[in-house]
């Protein structure tokens, strides 16, 4: 869908900017706000380039750079650091060859941080994009990973 | 050992959450139907005897807030309710229990509060992670309206509501209730100055409720079943059940429907115990932001005066334990990492002071010297920015900071114990 198709869903009031932003993201490949998607954006809700911008970048869920297909989000509230999370962060760094924040060189991957996701009752946690993966351990970590290289050879 | 009490969660598990007709055939939207046969103040009444207070961390009186929301601003064209769904102090998901096991339960909680108020729209603002919470929300709203529980002339009373979904983007403050109006009207999460509180300019500048979903939940049975009933577990000023979170070192993390007034030594062995032969050493109740305990607090009973009595809090009802082996100043220190994660930069002594914490924190971790002045320093420091920030933020992380002082200095300045 182009990105005016996806703006035009909402009504162009202001209070629609934060789902518009999610939609927008979630439809780009590179799951991140382009300069054009936030330009047009901001048109639509007649609101200044730089208040979209302002929105776009105080919110951590947003991106303004590409990212890979899947966006690792990996929890380290206290919960899932007293449940060794830093171990598994390790690990999945090694596996895909990057550091946090980084993305791997096949795009696949983006590996970040996030804060409580509240699964605390089976630490550590992670999501990949919208799915939630518990008690992660050395070996679930390398399976998921490996389910992901899996779905992105298919399409 | 005592049991799980079952009231908001009645249904977890048994039912299923994406079936409006399940809700119904276990009772649901009974509550609403009352509520719609009785006047707006007097489901107002309902709640207010009924002792209910707010689930989301402050345990302010439901039943005042909705009655100063319904009574403020009577030429204003429009009122508002608007769902706390925003979850994430660390350490917490009973909202998200009741969002996946149960969605309707807080839909027709809202729905009552609307009626209450006399607000014919609202939001719910849901945590931009909580997919699955999303997702089920969604779904339970369309329902809602197809059976006519929401839209115009609501069970054939007169009453309208409408509802939409709004999402959040991953800011921990935009749970904070000013600061969530700010982030649902299409902007940056930052906190207005209050008052005016909420009840007299809440979003688009309207007089507005806002209540969490444990708290709707709860205004769902009491309609329900009646405000003796709903006195009949709890204590005396903290009636009713709380979801309770606990995580980290018990045999069965989880969550617990449990009376309030319930101690953490019987938490604890509801949750099958310390792991292993882990001997308890600590909890951090309410999350980042709450406060330590020890064991010298296993039998205090748990309900909002009481802790708060003790300078503890009950907070979000996240209870994480800690075993002799697990170090407090990790903790700390990650605790003091978020809140500088999460500030949003507007007050200065919030944004250069949760900076400043977290750099010191990791000297508690270091070999410095001299760590009783450090940390000294760093409790003025948190004091000074409770006095001077305007939101809970800035005023949160003076709280496990004196707590752990107060239970673990000797940890802090990095004296063996053991």
């Amino acid at each position: 869908m182009s990105i005016q198709k996806i703006i035009r869903q909402f009504e162009p009031e202001q209070h629609n900017l934060l789902n518009i932003l999610h939609a927008l993201q979630n439809s780009s490949s590179g799951n991140y706000l382009s300069k054009e998607a936030m330009e047009e954006t901001a048109r639509y809700l007649g609101l200044t380039k730089a208040s979209v911008y302002g929105v776009a970048t105080y919110y951590t869920m947003f991106s303004l750079k590409p990212r890979g297909r899947f966006i690792i989000r990996i929890c380290v509230s206290p919960v899932c650091e007293l449940m060794k999370v830093d171990i598994i962060i390790k690990q999945i760094e090694s596996i895909l060859d990057i550091k946090v924040g980084e993305t791997s060189s096949d795009r696949l991957f983006t590996l970040e941080l996030s804060e409580c996701l509240g699964q605390c009752q089976k630490a550590p946690s992670m999501m990949v994009n919208d799915r939630v993966y518990k008690c992660l351990g050395k070996d679930s970590i390398k399976e998921i990973i490996e389910k992901y290289r899996q779905k992105a050879k298919l399409n | 050992m005592i049991k799980e009490e079952r009231i908001l969660l009645r249904n977890a598990g048994k039912i299923n959450p994406m079936s409006i007709e399940d809700y119904i055939g276990a009772g649901g939207y009974r509550g609403l139907e009352k509520a719609l046969g009785m006047e707006p103040v007097e489901v107002i009444d309902e709640l207010l005897e009924a002792g209910l207070r707010g689930r989301g961390g402050a345990g302010f009186s439901t039943g005042m807030k909705q009655r100063f929301t319904s009574e403020s601003c009577l030429r204003c064209p429009q009122r508002y309710v608007v769902v706390n769904a925003d979850e994430g102090e660390p350490g917490t998901y009973k909202d998200r229990v009741i969002m996946e096991q149960d969605p309707h339960l807080y839909l027709e909680g809202t729905i009552i509060a609307a009626h209450a108020i006399r607000a014919s729209k609202g939001y719910i603002y849901i945590r931009g992670e909580y997919q699955e919470s999303i997702d089920k929300t969604r779904k339970a709203v369309n329902e809602a309206y197809k059976k006519g529980f929401l839209g115009k002339n609501i069970l054939g009373s007169g009453f309208d509501f409408d509802i939409g979904i709004k999402l959040g983007a991953g800011s921990y403050l935009c749970g904070e209730e000013l600061t969530m109006l700010e982030s649902l009207e299409g902007k940056r999460g930052t906190p207005r100055i209050k008052p005016p509180f909420p009840a007299e300019k809440g979003v688009f500048n309207m007089p507005t409720l806002v209540n969490n979903v444990e708290t709707l939940a709860n205004a769902t049975r009491i309609l329900e079943k009646g405000r003796e009933w709903y006195r009949e577990t709890g204590t005396d000023t903290s009636p009713g059940t709380k979801i309770f979170t606990i995580s980290g070192q018990v045999n069965k993390p989880g969550y617990y429907e449990l009376p309030l007034g319930v101690s953490l030594r019987q938490l604890i062995e509801l949750a099958g115990g310390m792991r292993g032969n882990m001997q308890f050493k600590a909890a951090l109740l309410g999350g980042a932001a709450g406060t330590f305990v020890d064991a010298s607090m296993l039998d205090e009973e748990m309900s909002y005066d009481n802790l708060r009595d003790k300078g503890a809090t009950l907070g979000s009802g996240a209870v994480i334990v800690f075993s002799r082996e697990d170090s407090i100043t990790n903790t700390l220190v990650n605790c003091l990492r978020f809140f500088k994660h999460e500030s949003c930069g507007k007050c200065i002594p919030c944004r250069a002071g949760t900076a400043h914490l977290e750099i010191s924190a990791r000297k508690l971790k270091s070999t410095a010297n001299d760590k009783q002045k450090l940390l000294a320093s760093m409790i003025r420091e948190s004091e000074l920015m409770a006095a001077t920030s305007l939101c809970p933020l800035g005023q949160s992380p003076v709280l496990p900071l004196k707590s752990a002082a107060r239970y673990f200095k000797d940890e802090l300045y990095g004296i063996l114990t053991e």
